[in-house]
């Protein structure tokens, strides 16, 4: 498989996947099991891949002391409720001057 | 308020949010090309794909050398939560024929979140037209400007743009977390999960495994 074949099945699979939902009968959203699932699920992954892209490198465990303090001061900018496009800029510049001192 | 009013007032955060999410298509442009994409990938990927969390992941699992069917997975799963916004939007929508397919391409998280705030079907639709549009051609500029940018710039890690995707994913689930204790739980369980397997199966599966924590607290 090609990154262009993964790259397209991407985008028609994501197309088909909305227009399922405008052209799907209501009532399957009323079945109580689709509905939570449909409100886990994103939980679990986006939660997983935030933990791997932050502590392992192709497929190794590693621990990133620049990278962490970043993703500590998007967490402290989250709870001071800042704008998303600040808490992604405070977490980028923060890890860029932890890595400049770190050397 | 009268209908026009709501009409208004849906418009202008329509493209308040628009104009503000699509600008962290700059993130985008900037992961893919960290990732390996090339230029024209990063683009192809906003125009068509358009929906965030799956462009992130794929661009994510990409980089960590990860399995392109086990990335492409990861993507299409994400993806799956837009059938439920589409389907809790189709009522108030009404779309049929050609124009069911192009509002199709629209129905994301942020189109939901400010259409389905709206307190009429004209105001849903009037929020729904004006965040998907001016949210199409942010996130589409901002990508190519991230991406072209990026590949001029060399090493994007000097600049702390490896920690740009996971700020993220970080920042669409914390309103999530924030209510829920069993949310918080599921979250470390998944990220647990996918640590712990990431010694032992090609990259891009350990993210897939961590749905397993979905079963165990539906389960209980």
């Amino acid at each position: 498989m090609t990154l262009w074949w993964a790259i397209a099945t991407v985008c028609l699979g994501c197309y088909a996947l909305k227009l399922a939902g405008l052209a799907a009968p209501r009532r399957i959203l009323d079945h109580p099991v689709v509905s939570r699932f449909a409100e886990l699920v994103p939980v679990a992954l986006l939660a997983a891949l935030i933990a791997v892209q932050m502590f392992s490198e192709n497929g190794e465990l590693r621990f990133d002391l620049a990278r962490t303090a970043g993703l500590g001061a998007a967490m402290i900018a989250l709870l001071l409720r800042a704008p998303f496009l600040v808490v992604l800029a405070t977490a980028a510049v923060i890890t860029a001057l932890a890595r400049s001192f770190l050397g | 308020m009268d209908t026009i009013g709501d009409r208004s007032a849906a418009i202008r955060d329509g493209l308040g949010v628009g104009v503000a999410v699509g600008l962290s298509g700059l993130a985008f442009g900037a992961a893919a090309i960290t990732a390996g994409l090339s230029v024209a990938q990063a683009c192809v990927l906003s125009l068509l794909t358009f929906t965030g969390a799956s462009q992130f992941a794929l661009a994510g699992a990409i980089g960590g050398g990860g399995n392109l069917v086990a990335a492409s997975a990861g993507a299409l799963l994400l993806g799956g939560r837009n059938t439920l916004y589409g389907l809790r939007m189709a009522d108030l929508l009404r779309v049929r024929g050609p124009r069911r397919l192009l509002a199709a391409h629209g129905v994301i998280d942020e189109t939901a979140a400010v259409t389905l705030a709206q307190p009429n079907p004209a105001a849903a639709r009037a929020g729904f037209t004006a965040t998907f549009a001016s949210l199409y051609i942010t996130w589409n500029l901002s990508t190519l400007g991230g991406a072209l940018g990026t590949s001029f710039l060399g090493d994007p890690a000097v600049l702390g743009l490896d920690v740009v995707g996971p700020a993220t994913f970080l920042a669409i689930l914390w309103p999530r977390l924030a209510v829920s204790a069993e949310l918080r739980w599921l979250a470390l369980g998944g990220a647990a999960i996918a640590l712990a397997a990431t010694p032992f199966l090609p990259p891009g599966v350990p993210v897939l495994l961590s749905a397993a924590a979905v079963l165990v607290v539906m389960a209980r």
